[in-house]
């Protein structure tokens, strides 16, 4: 399996992570190394294995449906790049 | 007293009680050895008032007869811990201003045991690397190195200024995380114990999630006691971590009576590497008649899967790594980037995650994103969590069998010099070859140091239990430890 520049691009861009257009020959090349690394897993007889969930057999507990926490909103948008009114503020979503 | 930082956590505890000193004098020592130690990089963010202000409350409690395990003993905290109202950024430019409203469950239970936080510790960006060399900080420098003017050397990563400041000396102990090896090759590499607990032992709510089915935090201290002391304060259930254990944590430091007649302790096979250095096998064979001469059965084992643990870790942490950097969007916290004319909301989170995360991370997030992807799916993510499955089918058999513990190196290498491996990822990943299968298969794992190589740097040994039975484990650690009698201390240069 190898990875051309087309496919970087779209990894890129699923990620949301900005490559620029020279800088994707280096990543593709990148991404065959570490992927060539992965490919030993194909030796592996998986046949009938589950893969593993957990790895401690632990079920996730559930707790009641009910609210626990909240009325901070100060706290929750002290840290925001930008907050407006009490709202997180980002560029114009909808035209 | 002098050398108040050189103490292990167990001598300042007995020698607070007795009243020989107070936590103000360690607290003030400790702060004092910092402001010297910047050339290591270990310690990027010092909160000398709150450490004041605990040390003087513990003295109050220490005189009031009121003092929890812990109380008064200054420790650092690695940067991936949120601490509130303090920078809790990952190393990572995309947490820059980042102060938690919050403070994560294990911080606030060593808080609550009295402990004094001297400063946030330098780490690998988001804990992936094994140098210390992705910090958005910069490099944290090995206290050891070889000879008066020998060239820098990694402290290991990720905990790498965990590693260096309990090394050289600048706390007395300090937090660490460990998702391939973070807390166990640094601690390897600077003459430390690094304990890895059971997964689900300590909550990993507040800590940046990196991987979350691999992450554990876990304490890196002095010696195998001081582990015991601290781990015991670390964890515990949290009812805020759906995968913290819902069970009793028994009392670490009392299993330390360093018998271990009867115990057996497997040796894996498939550990002895092609082109492993002879000082490392040497180590390895000396820690056997070690273990032997205590009294314990030293059986020959077999991991088989071991070879594809590596491979399938790096299908595993980017994966999870991708879904949990997720949330760095510019949006809530951190870093956003400034926008151009018309730059909308995609433009934004493309922009601020290619400034934000450094080149190690983007790496990541990335081939996590590629193996995550439709149509690989099943190809990459799903076979690396069956080969998990074998891989802790493997540890379930030979324990099935008897084997009580695990011994095997720490390390492939001693603390190598700082950019020589950055170059290739895949040669850097190697790194964690002996670490990672315990990650894989959720179990307790401990590096003691056990000897210097022919250049005069530390090497450990690393012990891998059963789950949940870290008791035992330090116990045969405090055995190995106490064989081996590591003293060696770096020469102080910076």
């Amino acid at each position: 399996m190898s990875i051309d520049q087309d496919t970087a691009r779209r990894v890129a861009k699923l990620a949301r992570i900005k490559v620029e257009e020279d800088a994707l020959p280096a990543l593709a090349q990148e991404f065959n190394t570490i992927l060539g690394f992965i490919e030993q897993l194909g030796e592996v007889d998986v046949e009938g294995v589950e893969p593993m969930v957990s790895v401690t057999p632990m079920r996730l507990k559930r707790r009641e449906d009910v609210v626990t926490d909240g009325g901070m909103q100060d706290k929750i948008l002290s840290n925001a790049p930008d907050a407006r009114e009490g709202f997180f503020a980002v560029p114009k979503v909808v035209e | 007293m002098s050398d108040l930082t050189k103490l292990t956590l167990a001598a300042a505890r007995d020698a607070l009680r007795k009243g020989d000193t107070t936590s103000v004098e360690l607290t003030e020592a400790c702060l004092k050895a910092i402001d010297a130690a910047d050339l290591l990089n270990a310690f990027v963010h010092k909160t000398p008032d709150i450490a004041m202000e605990r040390a003087k409350a513990a003295d109050a409690r220490l005189q009031a007869g009121d003092a929890p395990a812990m109380c008064g003993l200054p420790i650092g905290i690695k940067d991936l811990f949120c601490t509130k109202g303090v920078a809790s950024q990952a190393a990572s430019r995309i947490l820059e201003g980042f102060r938690p409203e919050y403070e994560s469950t294990v911080s606030q239970q060593l808080i609550d045991a009295g402990a004094v936080m001297l400063g946030k510790l330098n780490m690998d960006e988001f804990a992936m690397g094994s140098s210390n060399e992705t910090s958005c900080y910069g490099n944290v420098i090995n206290p050891w190195r070889v000879g008066a003017d020998g060239a820098a050397l990694t402290p290991g990563g990720s905990s790498g200024g965990s590693a260096a400041a309990v090394a050289a000396d600048l706390c007395l102990a300090a937090t660490g995380t460990d998702t391939g090896g973070s807390i166990r090759q640094p601690a390897a590499f600077t003459g430390i114990t690094g304990i890895k607990p059971t997964y689900g032992r300590c909550s990993r709510w507040g800590i940046v999630a990196f991987a979350s089915s691999l992450d554990q935090a876990g304490p890196m201290t002095r010696d195998v006691r001081d582990a015991a002391i601290m781990l015991q304060a670390m964890c515990g259930h949290d009812p805020k971590d759906s995968t913290s254990a819902e069970l009793a944590v028994p009392d670490f430091e009392a299993a330390l009576t360093g018998d271990i007649r009867g115990k057996t302790i497997g040796i894996p096979r498939e550990y002895r590497m092609e082109g492993m250095p002879a000082e490392i096998e040497a180590l390895w064979t000396r820690g056997r008649e070690m273990l032997a001469d205590a009294g314990a059965k030293i059986t020959d084992i077999s991991l088989p899967h071991t070879k594809y643990a590596l491979p399938a870790y790096y299908v595993i942490a980017p994966a999870e790594a991708s879904s949990n950097l997720a949330r760095y969007d510019g949006v809530r916290y951190g870093h956003r980037a400034k926008l151009a004319q018309g730059d909308g909301i995609t433009e934004m989170y493309e922009k601020t995650r290619a400034e934000g995360f450094g080149p190690e991370v983007r790496r990541r997030v990335m081939v996590g994103t590629y193996v995550l992807s439709a149509g690989f799916y099943d190809a990459y993510y799903n076979r690396a969590r069956r080969v998990r499955a074998l891989i802790k089918r493997d540890f379930d058999e030979v324990f099935a069998q008897g084997i009580d513990a695990i011994l095997t190196p720490a390390t492939p290498s001693a603390a190598f010099e700082l950019g020589k491996e950055m170059s290739d990822p895949v040669e850097m990943y190697l790194n964690d070859v002996f670490t990672v299968t315990v990650n894989l298969a959720g179990l307790p794992g401990i590096s003691v140091p056990a000897g210097l190589d022919a250049q005069g740097l530390p090497l450990g040994l690393q012990l891998i239990g059963r789950p949940w039975e870290e008791a035992d484990l330090l116990n045969t650690a405090y055995a190995l430890e106490r064989a081996a009698g590591f003293v060696a201390k770096p020469a102080k240069w910076w």
